[in-house]
């Protein structure tokens, strides 16, 4: 689903942020990227969206070297990707229902195929009560589960989140993994980056490691799931 | 279920009905935002209106200025200046003669005494002209043609006509105050058009820099959708009605606007029309001219959200 071939990222000023980088994720598979603070997590999930190009090295996502998208196809790339961001990004002047529906609006579904989708993906979520609220009545914990109803609306072949339990109690935090554990159960590749060890050393998968921009996993091993 | 292996998109046969759909959506949402913050709109709605308005309301006032002036059907004058030799009885036989002219609408004899009498009274040199042995003055025959439109010639034809004749010394044809007045009316049709260039270009920038504004409010948003897939398009959909929007009622208002100066001065206007025993009625904006407008104002408004999104959109990117 995922190659890193030799994939470096120098930003301007010097800095390198990733350097010879090299994986493979395959389908179905959930994975951890872990590393401290700076190791280039995010740059890694950046380079996944196209939010950067990498200095040199390739990226393949799901059958397509990213290199050769040109910017009027990163809307269709990013289609195809589900994100969960640290602090959610939700849209706090409009409903759940509206925040979690705006992939479908952009992928163009109907509105009845939108109703449709957007009610199981909050039921999924144990949310589905919470649809005409503003998501600024509802807790942290309530509000990243609304951010991943918006990711896997969809139904993307690849989730990705950054940090998704960065705020969240470590109750709270293990229920979110579990929810992208059922995910990745019926098919969906997951990566995750978290700073988390003490949770992510107790789920059962394979852990890619960043120190300073490299990486001290060796990338072939197989996940257990 | 959610979270299928299947990745599913919308079909392609799909895709026109989506396309309408969220032109819907964003024209009906840009339209919710505007009345959401009623007094900001109306106040852009009044600036833009004002700012059409006056070119507008200018033109129209040259439009009945034109219809009044073209009223006046003939009205060139030819002045036949007679010989000095010729007595007043041949002036009367050529009159008669030209009385029967095509060409001709109406003559008048002007005799030289006449002539003398009236230019004592008139230019105050009464005691110089008295001392005069012998009238300087010639006979004078006033010939009203029948075709005499601006730039037709056929005025021109006539006068070089009626100088060929035997006994006229000189044909003058008077149109200097028409072409002077023909003149005028150009100039201000220019200077309306100049006018008019100016403040529409002064709507494109107010248009331009309250989408910006609207471009800068709602960031945290535009960066959300581009990050979830929204192409440039989708982006830049909704911002482009709220120009759209914008162009639309700044239109209609000055539309109103000059309806309402018209409706105003249509009634001291009839009263002076009356005093000069005219039939002039005011006209107003017709609905041509009223579509044209509305056209226009929308134009400049969606012209306006284009190049505020086309500079200020781009910048903003997932970081």
């Amino acid at each position: 689903m995922i190659t890193f071939d030799r994939v470096s990222k120098r930003y301007p000023g010097g800095h390198e942020a990733l350097s010879e980088v090299s994986f493979n994720i395959d389908n179905d598979e959930l994975v951890f990227l872990t590393g401290h603070s700076g190791a280039g997590k995010s740059t890694l999930l950046k380079l996944i969206m196209l939010m950067e190009r990498p200095s040199r090295g390739q990226v393949m996502v799901n059958g397509q070297n990213l290199k050769n998208l040109r910017a009027s196809q990163i809307p269709q790339l990013r289609r195809q990707i589900g994100v969960v961001f640290q602090n959610h990004q939700l849209l706090f002047d409009r409903s759940v229902y509206d925040n979690v529906a705006l992939p479908l609006l952009i992928s163009g579904y109907s509105v009845r195929d939108i109703g449709r989708r957007v009610r199981a993906a909050l039921d999924k979520v144990g949310l589905l009560s919470r649809e005409k609220d503003m998501p600024i009545t509802l807790s942290g914990g309530e509000q990243q589960r609304v951010g991943i109803a918006r990711a896997v609306v969809n139904k993307p072949r690849l989730l990705l989140a950054d940090e998704p339990t960065g705020n969240l109690d470590p109750a709270l935090s293990a229920e979110i993994m579990t929810l992208f554990e059922q995910f990745n159960q019926v098919g969906v590749s997951v990566l995750i980056a978290s700073h988390d060890l003490a949770l992510i050393s107790r789920m059962q998968h394979r852990i890619i490691n960043l120190r300073n921009g490299k990486l001290i996993t060796p990338g072939g091993q197989a996940g257990g799931s | 279920m959610v979270g299928g292996a299947s990745q599913s998109r919308a079909r392609l046969s799909d895709q026109l009905r989506a396309w309408l759909q969220h032109h819907r959506l964003s024209a009906g949402d840009s339209l919710r935002r505007l009345m959401r913050n009623p007094l900001a709109s109306v106040l852009t709605w009044l600036v833009i209106g004002i700012a059409l308005a006056l070119p507008v309301g200018l033109s129209v006032a040259l439009d009945n200025i034109r219809a009044v002036s073209g009223g006046w059907e003939n009205p060139a004058q030819i002045s036949l200046f007679l010989r000095t030799e010729m007595s007043l009885g041949a002036a009367q036989q050529l009159q008669q003669r030209l009385n029967e002219h095509d060409d001709i609408a109406a003559t008048r004899l002007v005799s030289r005494e006449e002539a003398l009498a009236e230019f004592k009274q008139l230019s105050g040199f009464g005691d110089v002209l008295r001392n005069l042995d012998d009238n300087p003055l010639p006979n004078l025959i006033l010939v009203t043609p029948r075709h005499a439109e601006l730039g037709s010639g056929q005025a021109e034809s006539l006068q070089q006509e009626l100088e060929q004749q035997a006994g006229v010394q000189r044909a003058v044809l008077d149109m200097a105050w028409l072409q002077r007045l023909n003149a005028l009316m150009q100039l201000s049709q220019r200077l309306i058009t100049v006018l008019g260039a100016i403040l529409a270009l002064g709507v494109l920038l107010v248009i331009g820099n309250t989408i910006r504004l609207a471009i800068e409010n709602r960031r945290d948003e535009i960066v959300v959708v581009k990050l979830v897939g929204g192409s440039d398009a989708f982006v830049r959909r909704p911002f482009l009605y709220t120009g759209l929007w914008y162009g639309l009622g700044g239109a209609v208002l000055s539309w109103l606007t000059v309806s309402l100066a018209l409706w105003g001065l249509r009634a001291p206007l009839s009263t002076l029309a009356v005093l000069y025993q005219s039939d002039f009625s005011l006209q107003g904006l017709n609905a041509g001219a009223g579509f044209s407008l509305i056209v226009l104002g929308a134009l400049l408004g969606l012209l306006g959200a284009w190049l505020a999104v086309a500079r200020h959109l781009s910048a903003i990117q997932p970081r």
